[in-house]
């Protein structure tokens, strides 16, 4: 087996450079479950405030059972992935680690993530059915405990909004009118931007229309990038970008940033945690936004994508998977862990009994003049239609970064672009010897 | 007696590797470790079956050349290269010529606040890259730039200076800025170690001041320029720190923009070390080869002119 073979380069390397240490810890096998006495767990997040709730956990029911987790705070999202799978090559990956539902089906592909369907059975009631899909990947496996969500909603400007003489769109096609609408009154605004540099966004909306980027089906995958739902999704905002009813720049710079604050656009399509965002990149106009559901695409349905979000996993080079998993446990299900990851970090939990309580009671600090903010968000949640997430997802995003990215610049046909997306993504698939029908 | 001469003598022997021990074991670490691994890697390729899911469906597996053709037939990693080309024309003769300029009038004699200039100059080398491109990617943004409203103000047009050929003027511009200094206070230096003597047999015929610099100064500065060159050549093949930085500013700037940006794309964006590492070989023999290249012909052009 090669990669026994180079794990033990690897290991003997790291012997020689940090002496007999190192070589000890490697040496340790991967059994040992059903060890008793005091246990300490390494956790990689980078939710902020995350040592705070840990504290709770080791000061409390981890202090009994004698588990002690230490967090190490990492940078977010993709990077995580790259570092997880990289200390996994190398047989030391911590004990638990924070990933976002999209990087599952990678970090099960190489085989990092253990299956611990037998440890957190119990709290599958406690999500939302899609959600809890996204951790299983739909096998009988549960690689992960849904930590946070991100439904998707549409933020905007109330003052603005009446001032302009604007209705709220409930549909998408009710949006585009609602743009072109603005940019004939006030030619120097726009109702929002279509930004190519966060794959999520665009991976929510096309969720949100039904599509299924990823299926499998007996031993092979199918992508469904390129699937009509998703073109549906990208030739509309293809179209918008084009004829100038939106602006084309990036999410995220200090000109958008100011655009949101002085008003230069006054909508924004995002998801649950937008508050914590605006009231850094806009606060001069705290108080003057509000929610609303996102526009559907018929006026009879009622579904939202979602952006962003992230679970608790126990990875296979864990020593104590049991004791691993009793923690992802409890700190999404419990009632005390979510109240203090509301209140420390800011999440918007994946469990609907934490949804409507604690914290969730009265709306964000930047959203005090919308009372019902969090009753509303619940029931949007609800709503979220199921994602189909595959094993090279990273490629997927950075071809969409860059193939989007340029069709924005250049107000060209995004169709073309959602073309590239799915031949880079299939091509990789190949090269990586996955079986994919066409 | 004759027992304790030969254990010296031995020890003396002996004395050259154990001073070269420190070093060859750093070297052998952290530089030909590394570099072995890396090319090692370049050669290997994950293999997965199936759906590609649980324990022992994916595999390292041999590719042979397969990483090396991949990246040689990419058109993005040449557009890359040729992308990069094309800056290095502006950045590398623009900044040579200004630190050569401004190292000569410092060194001429009616300089006035030289050190304090001097030190003004070399400032920007001091400011690391990425703090460097995130400053002047806030200049570049006309919502926000200081720059954008003057010419606002002022009814003149505004250029987009992230989009197309202005971009290369943009990105110039901050490597520019940060290395002029660095590179005038290297040829600096050596105009600074030219004999006094030869100035005053310069004046003594009866040279200008521009003639002393175009005829003495210049020539006999030619090493450092060779030198200067020589590292603008690899920084230029290395770029990655400004482009990177201003990617999220603009649509402009993919994520494949540089080669090096590419490299780092596929070992971090799409998780493909294998591909990465051939990449990285390729891009490591390239710059070897341009810039001993360089090196060897500027040598030989030297030589040839000690001979005439």
């Amino acid at each position: 087996m090669p990669n026994t073979k180079r794990r033990r380069l690897v290991a003997s390397a790291v012997a020689v450079t940090l002496g007999t240490t190192a070589l000890a810890a490697c040496g340790s096998s991967d059994d040992g479950d059903a060890q008793s006495g005091p246990v300490s767990l390494t956790y990689w997040t980078w939710t902020p405030g995350m040592d705070k709730v840990v504290d709770l956990w080791n000061k409390g029911p981890g202090k009994k059972d004698q588990i002690t987790v230490t967090v190490k705070k990492q940078a977010s999202g993709d990077t995580l992935v790259t570092k997880i799978l990289t200390a996994h090559k190398a047989g030391k990956a911590p004990d638990l680690v924070q990933a976002e539902y999209q990087a599952l089906p990678t970090l099960v592909s190489n085989d990092a993530l253990a299956d611990i369907s037998g440890e957190v059975a119990d709290a599958k009631g406690k999500f939302a059915e899609g959600v809890w899909q996204q951790t299983t990947l739909g096998t009988d496996a549960v690689y992960a405990v849904p930590q946070d969500i991100g439904p998707m909603m549409f933020y905007y400007r109330e003052d603005l909004f009446k001032e302009y003489g604007l209705k709220v769109p409930t549909t998408w096609d009710e949006f585009a009118d609602t743009a072109r609408a603005l940019k004939k009154k006030a030619p120097d605004k726009d109702l929002t931007t279509f930004s190519a540099n966060d794959s999520g966004l665009f991976a929510g909306l096309a969720q949100q229309a039904g599509a299924k980027w990823w299926t499998t089906s007996g031993d092979k995958w199918k992508v469904g990038i390129d699937d009509a739902a998703t073109q549906k999704v990208a030739k509309f905002w293809g179209d918008l970008v084009k004829e100038g009813a939106i602006d084309n720049q990036p999410m995220y710079t200090p000109a958008w940033n100011k655009a949101l604050n002085t008003g230069k656009q006054i909508a924004w399509v995002s998801a649950v945690w937008a508050p914590g965002t605006l009231t850094t990149a806009a606060p001069d106009t705290k108080g003057k936004w509000a929610m609303a559901p996102l526009p559907q695409w018929s006026a009879s349905e009622n579904v939202t994508g979602s952006w962003g979000g992230s679970s608790t996993a126990v990875t296979t080079d864990s020593q104590h998977k049991e004791a691993a998993a009793k923690f992802a446990a409890w700190l999404n299900t419990d009632r005390d862990a979510l109240n203090a990851l509301a209140k420390e970090s800011g999440i918007y939990p994946a469990s609907t009994s934490a949804q409507l309580s604690g914290a969730f009671t009265t709306p964000p600090e930047y959203f005090s003049n919308q009372a019902d903010f969090y009753t509303t968000a619940a029931e949007i949640a609800e709503t979220t239609a199921p994602s189909a997430w595959g094993p090279n997802v990273n490629v997927a995003y950075t071809t969409f970064k860059d193939a989007f990215g340029a069709a924005a610049k250049n107000k060209s046909d995004f169709t073309a672009a959602l073309k590239t997306m799915q031949d880079d993504t299939v091509a990789d698939m190949k090269k990586q010897g996955f079986e994919v029908a066409e | 007696m004759t027992s304790t001469a030969r254990r010296k003598s031995y020890g003396v022997k002996g004395a050259p590797y154990a001073f070269l021990l420190p070093a060859t074991i750093l070297f052998a670490l952290f530089f030909a470790l590394p570099i072995g691994y890396a090319i090692w890697l370049s050669f290997r390729k994950v293999q997965v079956s199936g759906l590609g899911l649980g324990s022992g469906a994916r595999k390292e597996v041999w590719a042979g050349l397969e990483n090396y053709t991949d990246a040689l037939s990419d058109s993005e990693l040449l557009n890359g290269a040729l992308r990069v080309l094309g800056y290095g024309c502006i950045v590398v003769p623009v900044m040579l010529g200004l630190a050569l300029l401004f190292a000569l009038m410092l060194d001429s004699e009616k300089v006035r606040l030289a050190p304090f200039t001097r030190l003004a100059i070399f400032l920007p080398y001091a400011i690391p890259g990425v703090v460097a491109a995130l400053l002047w990617g806030f200049l570049y943004l006309p919502d926000v730039s200081p720059f954008y409203f003057v010419l606002d103000k002022l009814g003149l047009p505004q250029p987009d200076l992230l989009d197309g050929g202005p971009l290369y003027l943009a990105l110039s511009n901050i490597a520019v800025w940060g290395g002029t200094g660095f590179n005038m206070i290297v040829i600096y230096t050596s105009l600074q170690a030219i004999p006094a003597e030869v100035y005053e047999a310069a004046k003594l015929d009866g040279a200008t001041p521009l003639q002393i610099a175009l005829r003495i100064k210049i020539p006999m500065v030619a090493p450092s320029l060779v030198l200067t060159f020589f590292f603008s050549i690899i920084a230029t093949l290395q770029v990655f720190n400004e482009p990177t930085t201003l990617k999220p500013l603009t649509n402009s700037v993919s994520t494949t923009w540089s080669p090096l940006m590419k490299v780092y794309r596929d070992a971090f964006g799409e998780g493909d070390i294998y591909a990465a590492a051939a990449q990285a070989v390729i891009i490591a023999l390239a710059t070897l080869v341009l810039s001993f290249g360089f090196l060897r012909a500027a040598n030989r052009r030297n030589k040839q002119e000690a001979a005439r």
